[in-house]
């Protein structure tokens, strides 16, 4: 048997020399490494702002933060703010958390084929709502229309807009994984749809419920435009619990002392940003990092 | 339900948890229709929320459209105390910034994907994926507040004089002004908005690139950058379009930061680095304190404006997910 | 056959091509019932040596490991130019993973470690200064499950040679490419029509077209038909029979009748216990007349009259 000859090898390529590249191939090696080093830069690039952008929060808002400024009223503190946000987040997700979780079981349990879509847009089209015209609708409902006046449970209203289709979304996603074995054992034993849902599936996706529920306050606390147009004439010089009235809230706050270049103000506002960024980002990282331990808990 | 029970009393039993179970079926029935129609009624409220919206929205509007029609888009003064509202300003204001936003935060998205996706090791995702993410959670009012403070000066003194220097034969990089609120500032701070959102879908969507394909375009002698070029970018095209539309609604959409680093003016020009308007800022800025009803009616219909661009270009974005697939499942 | 230092008769090679002058090894055959060869003393720090000219691939005491757990052991053997080699062996026996090591594509297992040398034309293909890209355009691979790429028939084809540079003369490389893949005539009249609506056997002849188009040396297949019923799969093997002399192809196949069809040589890979755990293991290699006819390992006689496997 002789040897095979290679009738069809195009002249200039030698398998038999060493392997490192031949023709162009330097040259596609150099472009695909400009690529990753531009793919590089980038991730630095964004690392880089996030670290910029919270670095001189912290080192501007360190100098204010201090018992007094904590737990005070104004002058010496912004505590009637931190308490007014708390209560308006909190009324806003007592009406957003029941709403967001029953639009989700009603995804996941219910719907049929026909009405999926249309529900799925309703949540798709108030999650991309910019929060300044969802602001400017409920001041025109509940402010101008009634010649009301502002309120902590209007902001709250407003904010709950926002949370529904977050806390929806989230919900979504817990109840898809629970796994398919619970239900049907629910239905083999005879129980009821209903007490199915609301005992064994409901129960187990409570985890990654409270974790969507997490999520959307910390967005919520951060919210400005809502508060702004509703809540926002109450000084931080008094304690205020109760809804019905304006409530003195952090963010809101913040805008107006970065409005009135006063850099007096700027100072509080820097402590103000630093106390908002800290709990949000504590919030957002333990709730996602909750979420993941019991995505994986429901999926062994 | 119960078991077999014993033989004397098994006609007395079987009756009694006859009726029990009688009883206990009409409860479930209620239970089933109450928690299917709660349910109904929440998708329902949602839905009833979305048409009051754009119902408040456009009467509200109604006395300004009546007044200036369409021509309030291309009406390009805003001043209230002289009762004249025209819209062009802040349109182009808006355009200006979102693009902007788009024009460098995209590329920079996807790059940040295609590096967490493709190019990391696990352990090095794991650690700068969060912080990518983390840079959406900031709120808008801390950046905005960062972007006037720190940003602005910054701007002021190296980049704007610059750029002006440099390209100011174009309208677009006109004279700086002192003040560093700006168009430009707005513009970045709504690139640093924008980049996680882009990123975050860009990497999942990477992500699901089946690894045969990969594999098929690397057995072929290929290098790193032609596999993605060749067979990742191509198969998330569309994906990546509806990334850049939820991006560009995000852009849209920001009141506050852009009300704190645009400078509040109202003026239709094309120079980044003076300051101007976009539609959500100038609503957030002026809203609370408009002077008269015409004033109002106009911010609504400003806010009307807003509303249809940001509607439509989130509709867009669910519409290509949907028709194209994978990317619907990466934003949810 | 002789075993001599510094020349080579080898046989099968026949009438006297002389080796290259210089120095010479040789592989010696495995002896009967041993597995492997007393490695002709090599240095180990040498990456390149002359070789048989027949010599496309020579594995020497290849060990593969996925962090701890030990995959394949001590594998010897020298594969030839043109000819088909076959690897057969039941699931798990490592065949796979030995064949995709022939082209570093198990590079991107992140626990993929490898003992021993594997050299191709001499060259040690995981040595220092070997570039991973220009291996992959030399030795081409075909999955089990056909890949085609979302674009064109005539793009799925082109888009290698393009990046090559190979820009002149495309429409005839394609061309070749789909006739020497039996596909020509099945789609010469809708190259623009996208790759996914072809049938499971028809994409797996594009990606057997795709792979010869570069005309790369080597074409490794990883159980190329298995996913194709036994139509496709006859043509499939037909195809192989064409490409021969070609090519050098190495085929791993679970179908051992198909081994029979196709290959000059066999080798038999099973999983054998070492210590504690199964190793994947050369059990024998020879010509495919004598693995299916007179195997000389009685694990090989086992398997290939069916006794287990």
């Amino acid at each position: 048997m002789s040897l095979p000859r290679r009738r069809d090898v195009a002249p200039e390529f030698d398998p038999t020399q060493p392997l490192v590249g031949t023709g162009n191939l330097r040259r596609r090696h150099g472009v695909s490494r400009v690529v990753q080093g531009i793919a590089v830069a980038a991730a630095i690039a964004a690392v880089a702002v996030l670290a910029i952008v919270v670095g001189g929060v912290v080192a501007h808002g360190a100098k204010a933060i201090n018992w007094d400024f904590v737990t005070k009223p104004a002058p010496q503190g912004v505590a009637p703010n931190l308490v007014g946000t708390a209560v308006i987040v909190g009324v806003a997700t007592l009406m957003a958390a029941p709403v967001g979780i029953l639009i989700a079981l009603f995804l996941s349990e219910y719907a049929g084929r026909r009405s999926t879509r249309p529900v799925q847009l309703v949540m798709d089209v108030m999650n991309g709502l910019p929060s300044i015209i969802v602001a400017v609708f409920v001041y025109a409902l509940l402010i101008e229309g009634v010649g009301g006046k502002q309120a902590g449970w209007k902001a709250s209203l407003a904010l709950s807009i926002i949370m529904v289709p977050l806390i929806a979304r989230g919900t979504q996603e817990v109840l898809r994984l629970v796994p398919g074995h619970q239900r049907e054992a629910a239905a083999a034993l005879g129980v009821a749809r209903w007490r199915g849902v609301l005992t064994i599936i409901l129960p187990a996706a409570l985890p990654g419920i409270i974790t969507a529920t997490l999520l959307s306050v910390a967005r919520a606390a951060g919210e400005t435009a809502p508060v702004l147009l509703l809540s926002s004439f109450a000084s931080g010089d008094a304690f205020q619990l109760n809804p019905l009235e304006e409530v003195p809230n952090v963010p809101v706050r913040i805008f107006q002392l970065s409005e009135e270049a006063n850099p007096e103000g700027f100072t509080e506002a820097w402590g103000l940003s630093l106390i908002l960024i800290a709990i949000i980002l504590t919030l957002g990282l333990g709730s996602r990092a909750l979420l993941n331990r019991s995505k994986r808990k429901m999926t062994r | 339900m119960s078991a077999t029970p014993p033989a004397g009393s098994a006609s007395l039993k079987l009756a009694r948890s006859n009726r029990q179970s009688d009883s206990r079926k009409r409860a479930d029935r209620v239970g089933d229709l109450s928690l299917r129609l709660i349910c109904m009624a929440a998708a329902l409220l949602a839905a009833i929320v979305l048409v009051l919206i754009a119902k408040e929205v456009v009467e509200g509007a109604h006395p300004s459209i009546a007044r200036y029609g369409l021509s309030f888009i291309t009406n390009h003064e805003w001043a209230p105390p002289l009762e004249k509202f025209g819209g062009e300003g802040l349109i182009l204001g808006t355009l200006i910034t979102s693009a902007m936003a788009l024009l460098i935060g995209a590329p920079v998205a996807i790059s940040i994907g295609i590096f967490l996706a493709l190019l990391a090791p696990v352990s090095v995702r794991n650690v700068i994926s969060p912080l990518v993410e983390m840079l959406a959670a900031i709120p808008s009012v801390i950046l905005g507040f960062w972007g006037l403070l720190i940003l602005g000066p910054v701007l002021v003194s190296t980049v704007e004089p610059f750029l002006h220097d440099t390209l100011g034969f174009i309208p677009l990089f006109g004279a700086p002004q002192t003040t560093g609120a700006s168009i430009f500032n707005a513009g970045l701070i709504l690139t640093i908005m924008v980049i996680p959102i882009i990123a975050s879908v860009s990497r999942d969507l990477f992500m699901a690139v089946p690894p045969e394909l990969q594999d098929g375009a690397a057995a072929l002698g290929s290098t790193r950058w032609e596999v993605i070029r060749g067979v990742v970018l191509p198969s998330t095209l569309s994906g990546m379009m509806a990334a850049c539309l939820l991006g560009l609604g995000r852009a849209l959409g920001e009141a506050i930061a852009v009300a704190q680093v645009v400078g509040g003016g109202t003026e239709s020009h094309l120079s980044l680095f003076r300051n101007g308007g976009t539609i959500a800022s100038l609503i957030a800025l002026q809203f609370p304190s408009a002077v008269s009803a015409l004033h109002t009616s106009s911010l609504y219909y400003l806010a009307a404006i807003l509303l249809v661009i940001g509607v439509t270009s989130n509709l867009l974005a669910s519409w290509v997910g949907y028709r194209f697939g994978s990317a619907g499942g990466a934003m949810r | 056959m002789s075993t001599i230092d510094d020349h080579t008769i080898d046989p099968s090679v026949g009438n006297g091509t002389a080796p290259a002058p210089g120095r010479v090894r040789i592989r010696t055959e495995p002896l009967p019932g041993v597995i492997g060869s007393p490695a002709a003393t090599e240095s180990a720090a040498e990456s390149h040596v002359h070789v048989a000219p027949d010599a496309v691939f020579e594995a020497e005491r290849v060990g593969i490991f996925y962090g701890s757990k030990q995959a394949l052991i001590d594998v010897d053997m020298r594969i030839r130019r043109g000819q088909v080699t076959a690897l057969i062996g039941p699931s798990g026996c490592g065949k796979t993973t030995f064949l995709r090591s022939l082209n570093r594509m198990n590079d991107s297992v992140p626990s993929f470690r490898i003992e021993g040398q594997i050299r191709y034309h001499g060259h040690d293909i995981y040595g220092s200064n070997v570039d991973t890209v220009e291996v992959r355009r030399r030795i081409g691979m075909v999955f089990q499950k056909p890949n085609p790429f979302p674009k064109s028939i005539f793009d799925n084809i082109a888009w290698a040679p393009r990046n090559l540079g190979m820009r002149q003369g495309l429409q005839e490389r394609v061309e070749k490419a789909l006739r020497g893949a039996a596909l020509w005539d099945e789609v010469k009249d809708r190259l623009k029509d996208s790759a996914l609506g072809l049938s499971g056997g028809q994409q797996q002849r594009l990606c057997i077209a795709r792979a010869i188009a570069i005309e790369p040396d080597v074409l490794l297949l990883d159980e190329p038909a298995s996913a194709l019923d036994p139509i496709a799969t006859g043509a499939i093997e037909d195809l192989i029979h064409s490409l021969k002399g070609r090519f050098t192809i190495v085929i791993v196949t679970h179908n051992m009748q198909q081994a029979a069809r196709v290959a000059d040589r066999t080798a038999f890979f099973s999983l054998e216990t070492r210590g504690e755990k199964p190793i994947g293991t050369l059990i024998e290699f020879d010509d495919t007349e004598k693995i299916f006819g007179a195997p000389r390992d009685p694990r090989t006689r086992d398997y290939v009259t069916g006794r287990f496997g």
